[in-house]
């Protein structure tokens, strides 16, 4: 076999006129002219393969990261935050001694491309992230949105998705408890495919992703590199979907979750033995971003030789191998006299694990093949130091007839019949209906420690068997919400996040974010995502819970159409008790229900106006973040003193939505009354923030009302919890089996 | 005096530390067994617990049925060592052929994570005599490749010698044949079962039923006499 000869720097340097493929690995040509600054000559192919890749948008941020400052300029004072923005994933204090690691990070253009391979390695992505931090993982949640529930190409992505996460989920040991499944003709050929994860270690075992100490070995460990996933952060990540263009499965990565189990177990266990310095997770950009992030992160020198990298296919050519993104593989940089201890532990467990090179006193990062140097870059500017751009950004023009296209003046049901008939088909609606045929594909009861799971408001993991302490988890987004008005949007998701958590009665304590948006170059996507940014910002300063983390995900179009903007975020708190745990569906009859905060004719981006007149327009519910804490204040007080039997926030569908869901569940009916100075279409459909039902025991009521009296919070009392039928009095009655064909039954219907 | 239940680990095994906390509940003593040591330290009974060993990229269970452990494991069972099988540890015993019959893939073709309602139909084994025959339980199930079959003969078999210990009750989540969900062998000392007894033993976690701490609370009977 011929190849041609070997591109080294001696090579390059000798040769400063050979054309490189720059613009074919997705580098501009000011990129490309600022890599020929910082190396004085011409980049080694290897060279340009890593700073393309760490370079990419997926990897540098570049067009987000004027913005993404924000989050820790505008961070609030939080004891409880350990480890910030930076890291493979933030920590977070949970007392005890405990911290917890979550992050939610986006897979969404290889599961359009290869549904099933690309949700998997989502999974294996995040999950390699918390193990890198020290953690064992506990938990996942997945925040999916999809084209038309009835669009055929639904049919092929959101089943492939779904088995994906399962099959990888499920395989690694890891309870699925939450996440979120949407609907939306915006997101076809766009899905978006988040996945989150929440790991727990003691306070003493957290890991950075940092080399340092001259003379310590990196190694490579788990499985084999490949030639999957080549260049897939600068091209599937980073690119716009365009018909024109080859397929691209080839960059999608495959997925072994059976050798990624086998490296949760034999990473934690080298752990516990106190063997590992620092240690990065091989994810996007695979060794070029690894041994960059590494070295840069210490003082800067090392050196590794790439011949001793265990291959899959022996024909890759070492451009390759820095590019590659096999999955389940890790790098670990471990002293000397650590390194035999090691490989033992990782040969327990069949795990395959290389020293590939060591930590030097220098500051470069040098990389060697067949004995030549075909790498001696400065990794910061590989890492941390690749171009950040001002993308221009403008108010699109069509954002104020959008919002001057009122959903409130959109007819209104005006007979009982239409009412009762409006609510079922909001139930039966695809983004109102059940998703257990999605979430029984998961496994919530692995680790034994599941207290809370989907449909819950939040997932809840209990960490300490013997205090019962524990963490909820919920992640929202509502992307109707925020094409309406970015900011707002924004703050919304972290509104009902924040508030699904308090609503199981966990204290929020901090935030991950997955921002899903379209392509940068387009200054109206821009504003959109500067907006949303801006305002989630602002609302995690005012709420006190700091963003730890999270990811970017760009150039969600195709051709000139973007998605909806779609921040995604997910809150995590902290309950010292699980037996205190609040659950959504009601319990016992004779209970009362309460509705919790203000209801105001709010119908912007609602639910029923996109169920019953298929309309996105107007402005979305009105934020108010200190009655979202006052009502996350009251909602774990009653919890914690034992008030309220179930709670369940309100929030797309309204409150007839929230009343359907907790009935359903708890196999127990409800009485209603449209309490005084409002309409029963307002009382029923109305999506006002800040709100919440719960069902209070009768013992407990005038407890609960000089609660909420003395706090200053709305409590009206709607009802009752009785039958085996929803009942507005003097409107309509649906009985519970009624209401769970056409709850229950939409989903297996479109799927089947 | 208490009895002490070895719980194998194999790669890929997911429910062992999970089964180990069900043991300890259920006032016995734990003791972690590794698929790569014959030594299975004297304990008085073994549960195979849950999961996807070896990735279960072959038939599920395939592989770990010749693992060094298992070795051990099917030479004691012969002579009358309590084994219990969960889930993956049940397919390991088909494959062992300590049990009878096969597991495939789910006729629907899906992982199915659900509450399960059984019908205990045999309250004579080594695991099960804490339960009533006839009574219904609720136990989580969680799995791929749950489909119990064998041919009409063993099938007729088991039925006639009164070996099938729990059926499905009201739906049957992956197509097993006559509702099967779990079987023991002749001496009733081997047992196995798809759903998960080790996931209900507390009343706040997952369905908050604990209908299964009764297999560890039976065989910790069975063995110290109590």
């Amino acid at each position: 076999m011929s190849r041609t000869p070997l591109d080294t720097v001696e090579h390059a340097t000798a040769t400063p006129d050979v054309e490189l493929p720059w613009a074919e690995l997705g580098l501009k040509k000011d990129e490309y002219e600022r890599i020929l600054e910082i190396l004085g000559r011409r980049p080694t192919g290897a060279e340009l393969a890593m700073y393309s890749v760490m370079w990419s948008e997926h990897c540098s941020y570049k067009s987000s990261k004027v913005h993404l400052r924000q989050f820790g300029e505008k961070a609030p004072e939080s004891d409880a935050l350990l480890v910030g923005i930076g890291e493979n994933a933030g920590v977070v204090d949970v007392g005890q001694g405990y911290a917890v690691t979550f992050k939610v990070e986006s897979h969404n253009h290889p599961s359009y491309v290869e549904p099933y391979q690309g949700a998997a390695t989502g999974v294996g992505g995040i999950v390699r992230d918390i193990i890198a931090m020290g953690a064992r993982p506990v938990a996942v949640v997945d925040p999916l949105r999809f084209g038309a529930a009835d669009h055929p190409d639904t049919k092929r992505v959101l089943p492939g998705v779904v088995a994906g996460i399962g099959g990888y989920g499920n395989c690694l040991g890891l309870p699925n408890i939450g996440g979120e499944v949407v609907f939306d003709s915006c997101y076809q050929g766009n899905p978006l495919v988040n996945a989150g994860a929440i790991g727990v270690m003691r306070h003493e075992d957290i890991h950075l992703a940092k080399a340092s100490g001259a003379g310590n070995k990196v190694v490579l460990y788990g499985a084999r590199t490949g030639g999957d996933g080549i260049g897939g952060a600068s091209i599937l990540a980073s690119e716009t979907f365009d018909d024109a263009k080859p397929s691209k499965r080839p960059a999608v990565q495959v997925g072994d979750p059976f050798q990624e189990k086998l490296l949760i177990e034999c990473t934690l266990e080298a752990f516990q033995e106190k063997l590992v310095v620092g240690i990065q997770d091989l994810g996007a950009a695979g060794l070029s971003c690894a041994t960059s992030e590494l070295a840069s992160n210490g003082s800067g020198g090392m050196r590794v030789t790439l011949d001793d990298v265990p291959l899959r296919d022996s024909t890759l050519s070492p451009e390759e191998i820095l590019m590659s993104e096999s999955q389940e593989r890790m790098c670990a940089v471990v002293e000397p006299e650590k390194v035999d201890r090691f490989l033992e532990i990782c040969e327990k467990w069949d795990v395959i694990a290389t020293v590939i090179g060591e930590v030097t006193d220098g500051d470069r990062l040098e990389i060697y093949w067949h004995g030549e140097k075909i790498v001696d870059v400065d990794p910061r500017t590989v890492a941390h130091e690749g171009p950040v751009y001002e993308r221009p950004y403008a108010r699109p023009e069509w954002q104020d007839a959008l919002q001057a296209d009122d959903a409130n003046k959109l007819p209104r049901p005006e007979t009982s019949e239409e009412l009762r008939d409006q609510v079922l088909r909001l139930v039966a609606s695809p983004n109102q209906a059940s998703k257990k045929w999605i979430t029984s594909q998961y496994d919530h009861f692995v680790q034994g420690n599941t207290v809370l799971a989907q449909p819950e408001d939040s997932g809840m993991i209990r960490i300490d068997e013997e205090s019962g302490l524990g963490v909820a988890i919920a992640t929202d987004g509502n992307g109707r919400y925020a094409k309406l008005d970015p900011y707002a949007g924004a703050q919304l998701a972290l509104a009902e996040a924040y508030r699904n958590v308090a609503t199981t009665g966990a204290k929020p304590l901090a935030v991950s974010d997955c921002l899903n948006f379209g392509s940068p170059e387009d200054p109206a996507v821009m504003w959109q995502f500067a907006e949303a940014v801006r305002g989630l910002a602002d609302a995690c300063r005012q709420l006190g819970t700091p963003v730890t983390g999270g990811n970017v995900s760009l150039y969600n179009q195709t051709g000139e159409v973007a998605i909806h903007p779609t921040p995604v975020v997910a809150v995590l708190g902290v309950i010292d008790d699980v037996a205190r745990r609040t659950p959504v569906a009601f319990r016992e009859e004779g209970q009362l229900l309460y509705l919790l905060g203000d209801t105001r004719e709010e119908f912007g981006g609602s639910a029923w106006s996109q169920v019953v007149h298929d309309h996105l327009g107007g402005l979305p519910p009105q934020v108010d973040l200190e009655r979202e804490r006052l009502l996350a204040e009251i909602l774990i007080s009653a919890s914690r003193d034992g008030m309220i039997d179930s709670a369940h926030d309100l929030s797309d569908g309204g409150l007839i939505q929230a009343v359907v869901e907790s009935a359903l569940l708890g196999g127990k009916g409800a009485r209603l009354i449209v309490p005084d100075g409002l309409d029963a279409f307002t009382f029923l459909f109305s999506e006002s923030a800040g709100r919440a039902i719960v069902a209070v025991p009768r013992s407990e009521e005038v407890r609960f009302n000089d609660m909420c009296g003395a706090r200053g919070l709305p409590a009206t009392r709607i009802g009752v919890v009785d039958g085996g039928a929803v009942e507005l009095q003097g409107e309509f009655e649906l009985s519970l089996e009624e209401l769970r064909e056409a709850h229950e039954g939409t989903i297996p219907a479109l799927l089947k | 005096m208490t009895a002490r239940i070895g719980v194998v680990t194999f790669p890929g095994s997911l429910d062992d530390r999970d089964t180990q906390r069900a043991i300890r509940l259920a006032g016995a003593e734990p003791v972690a067994l590794w698929h790569k040591d014959k030594d299975l330290k004297q304990v008085d009974a073994v549960v195979l617990p849950g999961g996807f060993s070896y990735g279960d990229y072959l038939r599920a269970g395939a592989i770990s049925r010749f693992s060094p452990v298992m070795g051990s494991v099917i030479e004691q069972a012969k002579a009358g060592l309590p084994v219990l099988g969960i889930c993956n540890g049940f397919q390991i015993l088909t494959e062992a052929h300590l049990l009878p019959g096969a597991m495939l893939g789910n006729d629907h073709l899906h992982f199915i994570c659900r509450d399960q309602k059984l019908r205990v139909e045999n309250a004579g084994t080594a695991w099960t005599g804490d339960y009533t025959a006839g009574q219904d339980i609720h136990i989580p199930l969680k799995n791929m490749d749950g489909r119990y079959v064998a041919d009409d003969y063993t099938l007729d078999k088991l039925e006639a010698e009164g070996r099938v210990v729990f059926r499905y009750v009201d739906f049957n989540p992956n197509g097993s044949l006559r509702d099967i969900a779990g079987i023991t062998n002749e001496a009733g000392n081997v047992v196995g079962l798809m759903p998960h007894p080790e996931h209900a033993v507390e009343p706040l976690i997952g369905t908050g039923r604990t209908d299964g701490l009764l297999f560890f609370t039976s065989i910790l009977k069975k063995l110290v006499g109590a």
